[in-house]
């Protein structure tokens, strides 16, 4: 049976990417932040996922504002990455997992989750970023199954129904006949805004409150509404619903294992989280 | 709902029906040849995309404020600040009335 071992959640600034093509991991302005994927990296060495459901957000690269989807979720063999207009260097493909992809989407379909699927897809920063950044100089070799949650067009979905999502993800892949080790991963904020007269809004405070209840107390989080998420998070800070659903995955027993938080990258509080997710039979068996 | 949090105005559907013509215009400086095309020939371009007078103005003045009021969506928008070279620290500069180092300092006090 597959198994899902944990959780990886990271910001996805574009701006890392040109730091990564450029070698700045070692510069003063970065090191802060690079320096917290040490762990990570131990961690996958140790862990050595074979698959990562990715949760993220599309800027603009797969979909437009004319179609889009609020939950959609990929079934392709490769996924490529493009161009995206704003100068960061184009990524390798990255493989799918068609046949896991599609046990999720039957499963979040028969779960009343109305997925879009996608046989085809391009993936953008916000899922190469967190990949370059797991596995420096694009060594990774795990598959993966990219899930897209709307956090641009108002109305977004909740917190508690992005939790619920990965809810419903999670219960998916605990019912994959292959024996698979999963990684859940869930990309971008915390808090930033670059819009409107408030751009360069950032929130400490509601960031850590946000971290500190990710692993014991997620649902303590659906109280906020999207509209106190963009208030205390900044409009671009609802990308945490991402890592709401990253969360949500993880259906076991889950322990905080690594944080690294650090302001700011480009206009964000840059952060980097590390989950254990460890089955009730494992527990027992400790 | 949406004039409520100062600063901030929600990318919504009034937004989304209003800015569809100058988003779309963004979206496809995905490609390099667009990109080349509109700096070739901005009025031409924009011409092409159907932007409204008010998208045409804010585009022209390279204000941003004046085309997130037309509808811009700012990933969008950040798709043509690249075609200027500038980041969205210059455009967060732009739009807080503050220098660049003015508006990196700021960030960096967050943190602190």
């Amino acid at each position: 049976m597959a198994k899902i071992i944990g959780g990886v959640a990271t910001t996805h600034v574009p701006s890392i990417g040109k730091a990564i093509a450029e070698q700045k991991q070692n510069d003063p302005y970065w090191k802060p932040f690079f320096k917290g994927f040490d762990y990570v990296h131990y961690w996958l060495a140790r862990e050595k996922p074979d698959v990562a459901v990715v949760f993220y957000n599309d800027h603009g690269l797969n979909f437009f504002l004319d179609k889009l989807p609020t939950f959609a979720v990929g079934a392709a063999a490769e996924y490529k990455n493009e161009d995206e207009g704003w100068g960061i260097p184009v990524s390798r493909s990255i493989a799918g997992d068609p046949a896991l992809s599609w046990h999720i989407i039957n499963n979040l379909v028969a779960d009343e989750f109305d997925i879009t699927m996608c046989q085809d897809m391009l993936v953008d920063h916000s899922v190469t970023i967190p990949m370059a950044l797991m596995w420096p100089g694009e060594k990774w070799t795990v598959r993966i199954v990219p899930i897209s949650i709307n956090t641009v067009q108002h109305p977004l979905p909740s917190m508690k129904r992005c939790l619920n999502l990965g809810r419903s993800v999670g219960r998916a892949v605990n019912s994959y006949p292959q024996d698979l080790r999963v990684m859940i991963v869930g990309t971008g904020g915390l808090s930033h805004q670059l819009d409107g007269k408030r751009a360069g809004f950032i929130n400490k405070e509601f960031d850590q409150l946000c971290m500190d209840k990710l692993a014991g107390e997620p649902d303590f989080l659906t109280r906020y509404s999207i509209h106190d998420v963009v208030e205390e998070s900044g409009a671009q800070g609802v990308e945490f619903l991402n890592w709401m659903a990253m969360r949500g995955a993880l259906t076991g027993r889950v322990t905080e294992v690594h944080r690294n938080y650090h302001i700011p990258i480009s206009n964000t509080a840059a952060a980097t989280m590390v989950f254990e997710n460890r089955d009730e039979a494992a527990r027992r068996a400790a | 709902m949406k004039q409520d949090i100062p600063g901030t105005t929600l990318f919504d559907g009034d937004q989304a029906q209003k800015g569809l013509a100058l988003n779309r215009m963004c979206f496809s400086f995905n490609s390099a040849e667009n990109r080349a095309a509109f700096l070739a020939d901005e009025e031409g371009y924009c011409r092409k995309f159907g932007l409204t007078a008010e998208q045409r103005a804010a585009v022209k003045s390279r204000n941003v404020l004046a085309m997130i009021a037309a509808g811009g969506n700012v990933y969008y928008l950040a798709k043509l600040a690249g075609i200027f070279g500038l980041n969205v620290q210059d455009i967060g500069a732009q739009q807080t009335g503050t220098t660049v180092d003015q508006f990196k300092q700021k960030l960096a006090a967050a943190g602190r």
